[in-house]
């Protein structure tokens, strides 16, 4: 019986066991909100007005188009996938509605449009995946390829929006004491939450990790496999699709060059925000600290004074480290 | 020994096989094949590799389609297309590997497919109810909460097994359940199983280790060659004749030119010092001497490959040392293991030998120009003069040197993995199961050429699962068992029925 | 005849031909060549020296992904080549100098160099996916450019610089024989070397290649630090083009051209065996696509639409699925009784 009853040791040591067994995957996690709260206490340190209601809201603000990217992109990531095509197809949602209501046609069509078109991208490139075995990179950079391509075919130049619903999501804020809130920042902070409640209590959301797990085991034992990895897919397209609105009412502009890049900094969010690239362990809050990471440092770098194409470098940093800690880990678990 | 008082009631078949036949273009793997499974009962299906087993297995669990042959379920013929569909009809299978997920809950491991639902979302505090009553059927008492892969493999199983009888089970198929398990964990395992045998579940037991077997299982249906040898209770079958039945008697062959045991002074060439790797190789002494051919003998898990492995410098060894003319060398990979004379032939040769799409020329000359390095090419002409002759020393077929290796049969791949190694005119080769799936020509060619091997100073050593191979080819044998040396004998003092009983023999107590 | 049907460089070789013919047919100009001043010119001139960077990126991506690889980071370091040699030149007090020169593309590579072995490092080393490893450096590749550039796109004035990707050598140019040599070097090495063939043991069979003693991890290594110091040339040539380091603009995309350009000369993404003879002739399919996508006036901003309806249909065509779906289909067309339809099932 010894093998399968927990041993009575001392209520310390068998609830840190009882957490490692229950909720290792969380570990991840926890080190990215350290990470986060150190760059936030260094800021503060070296700056003296970093930690403010003004400086922690426009971090929600600045980069909410990237939380709704970060949540779809965790989706795919979950599934061993990747989708390289999250920033383009946002500057192609993004162009796309600008030009529909340059030329009159209601909000009402015009943001369904866009998250349509997001999603069709999404499930052409999970099509592609699924049923013609090509490799998820492959396709998604297809898609990536395909959207920049279409985005200059609606438009070769920005075109300004002046739609009052849209510049309403980005310029009306809710004041709570210094602190600000626009709509487009509860719109993220509402897809974060969808996202982790779905992840969490649907049994799509636990294919999904099943499928990250092992494919082949989450098949025979009767997931529905097929249908679970297209929806991710289209689920990154629909996100995209969301960040296009959201981006476009940030800019009051769309632009078919934007996005260029996005997609690697929302997967470097999604990472550092515990998420493992080889799929099945990750959460959709942990991507949110990634965002956040990526935010503070962009902020700082700013503060600084310095280039913005430090923020890159110093994100593209940060990814490599976690990537060789998730393979020393992985490498260590397994000669075991 | 099987208990008694359980033993099952055997009038009505819960499933029963009947002709099944299956052949991969011109090999029969299962020949007209009868097989019965009553409810109640741990049966075991035996015999060696490329008897037909996994076939079998393949076949109830929809894996495979049977080319003739009819399953019935209860007495109705069934069509199994599918493994999905095989579970729908209670047959259910635990492999090796564990196909569950790691990554999830066990309770979402046992219930993932059936969750109890609240509010239109998964019910987590139900679900968790559920898994831990399915757990204590079985009397276990794992957390529900914990991650599945936090837990041991044997507690990984169990889980495994607690989702098959979660639903309807019928049939229950434990693939090589204990390979991994120490004997605590056995012990736990089989409780459980006899759980099932009250509760009616059929067990299907497939494992090499003889004792288990005859532990817990009440009768035995022994496979050679695809076919029937025949239907056993384990109470009234010795060991020793199960084992003869697995393995046959061999077609008497022309008679190979053993070569005679070196003298007591040649020194050893290859040795090992307290060799040990994880559970398959503890503690082993040994030597090879010059012109000495030690055939390595034992069942399927004693240690054999992996000792290999080890002597080599394929695998690292955890503890001791391999010695090589007396010095102790670590050999830290097969490059170094080949710059110093030591080569092995895998048991896996389209894995680990051939690579099927290069040429039997690019083959033969890989590990040579590998030697040589990058920049010093061997030249075409002369690669072609290599493998031609080669080709004709081994009698390789077809004699193209540009064929292409994944298209040669079998026995010739051998040859050609044998030209790749022999090439490097090595001092010490190690041979692991070189005549496996080999036609009986081609077989008795390899066996010659050892012992040729030999005769030209080679220090060899040779594995093979057909103990009459070992015997005609060695001249000392080691028997190894789990991990260790049972006997280190000259191969004179041996016949077929003394060393089937030194690999067979029981542990004490059993 | 049907041994060469059957020759793995027919497909792409078709496509090539196929490709010209449309072109010729629909503009007779496309093949048209004017001698000027001892030097030539016209569309089928402007597609040999406009294919160097991706010769070059190209014949990279080939190597690497016959270990089973990828490099997604070659866009980036054509970037950084340029940032490095153009800012040496523009710092330098003579603009114009061989010395220069030398020293300026000197550096440029030596530094992809050192970041492609940096990708070989992790991933022969350490293990790392390819993909994500070679993520890295896309990622921050063009912000070290940026940074090395000051922020800015840096320009320069120089003659000889500015020859290597306009200049003519013996009527035809200059960057042509830049591809030439590149695809000289590289074919000699692998073929003439027995880089090749353990290169494409790895990439094949990784294990069984271990045990014949094969040194995959430095083949592996060597593959990316050739990866990375072809594309520091093709950064090169890239920047004497516009005569400007442009950080975000050089080598954009390169990498699913280059890929494409790989897959559509036969070789196979899983690694392998390659040829570089099937790269050459996807680079130059590739670049006449192009060519007809400007002719047909659609804005080059827009061709990635078209460069990945391409990736779409090469993959399709490659994938088993549509091959096993499509043979089915002829079978059952031309099936003559139900005896043969079952035969071919």
């Amino acid at each position: 019986m010894s093998l399968t009853t927990t041993r009575p040791l001392d209520g310390l040591r068998a609830r840190v066991d009882r957490f490692t067994s229950r909720r290792a995957s969380w570990i991840p996690v926890f080190a990215a909100l350290g990470i986060l709260i150190a760059l936030l206490v260094a800021g503060q340190v070296y700056f003296g007005n970093f930690i403010t209601p003004r400086v922690l809201s426009s971090l929600l603000l600045d980069n909410a188009y990237l939380l709704i990217l970060a949540v779809g992109m965790t989706f795919v990531i979950l599934t061993a996938g990747i989708d390289l095509s999250v920033g383009a197809v946002l500057a192609f949602t993004a162009i796309l509605g600008a030009r529909l209501l340059s030329e009159g046609f209601p909000v009402v069509v015009v943001i369904p449009v866009m998250l349509v078109g997001g999603s069709l991208i999404g499930l052409l490139i999970g099509v592609l995946i699924q049923f013609f075995d090509v490799q998820p990179f492959i396709a998604s950079l297809a898609g990536m390829f395909a959207a920049r391509g279409l985005a200059f075919l609606v438009s070769l130049s920005s075109i300004k929006v002046e739609d009052p619903v849209i510049l309403w999501l980005q310029t009306k804020l809710f004041y709570i004491d210094g602190w600000f809130l626009s709509p487009t920042g509860i719109i993220a902070i509402g897809v974060v939450i969808a996202g982790a409640l779905v992840l969490q209590f649907t049994r799509f959301g636990r294919t999904i990790y099943a499928i990250g797990g092992n494919e082949q085991s989450a098949r025979l034992m009767g997931l529905p496999v097929v249908r679970t990895k297209l929806l991710a897919y289209v689920i990154s397209g629909a996100c995209a699709g969301l960040a296009g609105i959201v981006f476009t009412a940030y800019q009051g502009a769309g632009y078919p060059l934007n996005g260029v890049g996005t997609e690697l900094d929302t997967i470097a969010a999604v990472v550092i925000g515990g998420t493992l690239l080889t799929g099945g362990s990750g959460f959709v809050l942990g991507s949110m600290i990634g965002v956040f990471v990526y935010g503070t440092i962009k902020t700082a770098i700013s503060f600084l004074g310095a280039e913005q194409s430090w923020t890159r470098i110093t994100i593209g940093a940060l990814l490599l480290m976690f990537v060789v800690v998730q393979r020393v880990i992985v490498a260590r678990s397994s000669r075991r | 020994m099987a208990d008694p008082t359980t033993t099952p009631v055997l009038d009505a078949p819960v499933l029963q096989v009947s002709g099944a036949t299956v052949r991969f273009g011109r090999e029969t793997a299962l020949d007209d094949v009868d097989f019965r499974l009553f409810p109640g009962e741990v049966h075991s299906l035996m015999g060696e590799n490329g008897a037909g087993k996994s076939t079998l297995i393949k076949a109830l669990t929809g894996a495979l389609a049977l080319d003739a042959g009819v399953i019935r379920l209860d007495g109705m013929p069934v069509r199994i297309p599918s493994p999905l569909d095989a579970q729908r009809f209670g047959i259910r299978t635990v492999y090796q590997e564990i196909d569950l997920l790691p990554n999830l809950s066990v309770a979402e491991n046992i219930a993932l497919g059936r969750e109890p639902r609240r509010f239109g979302g998964i019910d987590w505090r139900a679900m968790r109810r559920l898994a831990s009553e399915v757990l204590a059927e079985l009397g276990l008492t794992i957390d529900p909460a914990s991650l599945l892969g936090s837990h041991s493999l044997a507690v990984q199983q169990l889980v495994a097994i607690a989702r098959a009888i979660s639903t309807d089970v019928r049939v229950l198929v434990l693939d090589e359940p204990t390979s991994s398990l120490d004997a605590d964990e056995v012990a736990e395992l089989f409780r459980v199983i006899r759980e099932l045998k009250e509760r009616g579940v059929a067990v299907l037991f497939i494992s090499h280790f003889l004792d288990q077997v005859y532990e817990i299982c009440d009768r035995v249906t022994v496979l050679r060659a695809g076919a029937v040898v025949g239907e056993y209770r384990t109470t009234e079958l010795l060991r020793i004749d199960l084992v003869q039945k697995m393995l046959g008697r061999e077609i008497p062959a022309a008679p190979v030119r053993r070569h005679a045991e070196p003298d007591a002074e040649t020194p050893s060439v290859l040795g090992a010092r307290a060799l040990s790797r994880g559970a398959r190789v503890r503690g082993i002494d040994l030597d090879v001497r010059e012109a000495e051919v030690v055939g390595l003998a034992g069942l399927l898990g004693s240690g054999r490959t992996e000792l290999a492995r080890a002597l080599s410098g394929v695998d690292r060894p955890d503890t001791g040392t391999v010695v090589l003319d007396g010095r102790e060398l670590g050999i830290p990979g097969p490059r170094r293991g080949i710059a110093l004379g030591v080569v092995y032939s895998s048991e896996n040769r389209r894995t680990e030998g051939i690579i099927g799409a290069l040429t039997v020329r690019e083959n033969i000359v890989l590990a040579l120009q590998a030697q040589r390095g990058v920049f010093r090419r061997m030249r075409r002409a002369r690669q072609t003069e290599l493998a031609a002759s080669w080709i004709e020393a081994l009698g390789i077929r077809p004699a193209s040197p540009e064929a292409l290796a994944g298209t040669l049969s079998g026995g010739n791949q051998q040859k050609v993995l044998l030209a790749r190694l022999l090439a490097l005119a090595p001092r010490a080769i190690l041979l692991d199961e070189p005549t496996r799936g080999i036609d009986v020509g081609a077989k008795v060619e390899v066996q010659n050429l050892v012992g040729e091997l030999a005769a030209n100073g080679m220090s060899v050593v040779f594995i093979s699962a057909e103990l009459e191979e070992v015997l005609r080819v060695s001249t000392r044998i080691v028997v190894l068992r789990e991990g260790l040396v049972v006997a280190n004998l000259p191969a004179e003092e041996l016949s077929s029925g003394s060393l089937l009983a030194l690999v067979t023999q029981p542990d004490d107590g059993a | 005849m049907t041994r060469i049907l059957r020759h793995r460089l027919v497909l792409p070789i078709a496509a090539l031909v196929a490709l010209v013919l449309v072109n010729t047919i629909s503009r007779p100009s496309f093949v048209s060549i004017t001698v000027r001043d001892g030097q030539l010119y016209g569309s089928v001139i402007d597609i040999l020296r406009n294919s160097a960077p991706l010769m070059l990126v190209a014949l990279g991506m080939t190597i690497v992904i016959a270990t089973r690889g990828i490099d997604l980071s070659v866009g980036a370091l054509m970037a950084v080549s340029g940032a490095v040699a153009l800012t040496i030149i523009d710092g330098s007090g003579a603009p114009d100098s061989p010395a220069t020169l030398a020293i300026a593309i000197a550096a440029g590579v030596a530094v992809t160099l050192v970041f492609g072995a940096w990708n070989g490092f992790l991933v022969a080393v350490l293990g790392i996916q390819p993909i994500i490893a070679t993520l890295v450096l896309m990622l921050a590749g063009r912000g070290i450019a940026l940074l090395i550039t000051g922020g800015f796109i840096t320009t320069v004035t120089s003659t000889p610089y500015k020859f290597m990707s306009q200049g003519y050598l013996l009527g035809l140019p200059f960057a042509f024989y830049v591809s030439v040599v590149a695809i000289v070097l590289v074919a000699v090495i692998q073929r003439r070397t027995a880089l090749g063939v353990l290169t494409e043991s790895v990439g094949i069979n990784p294990e069984a290649s271990r045990l014949a003693g094969v040194r995959s991890r430095g083949i592996v290594w060597g593959a990316y630090a050739a990866s990375g110091l072809l594309a520091g040339f093709a950064g090169i040539l890239y920047s004497s083009n516009i005569m400007a380091a442009d950080a975000n603009a050089a080598g954009q995309y390169i990498e699913l051209d280059a890929i494409l350009a790989v897959v559509l000369g036969g070789t196979s993404l899983m690694g392998g065996k390659f040829s570089i003879a099937g790269t050459v002739i996807g680079v130059f399919t590739i670049q006449t696509l192009k060519s007809t996508i400007t002719f047909l006036g659609v804005p080059p901003a827009v061709s990635p639409l078209f460069m990945a309806l391409v990736v779409v249909i090469v993959v399709l065509v490659q994938s088993q699925r549509v091959r096993g779906g499509t043979l089915r289909l002829w079978n059952a067309l031309t099936a003559r009784s139900t005896k043969d339809a079952e035969v071919a099932r």
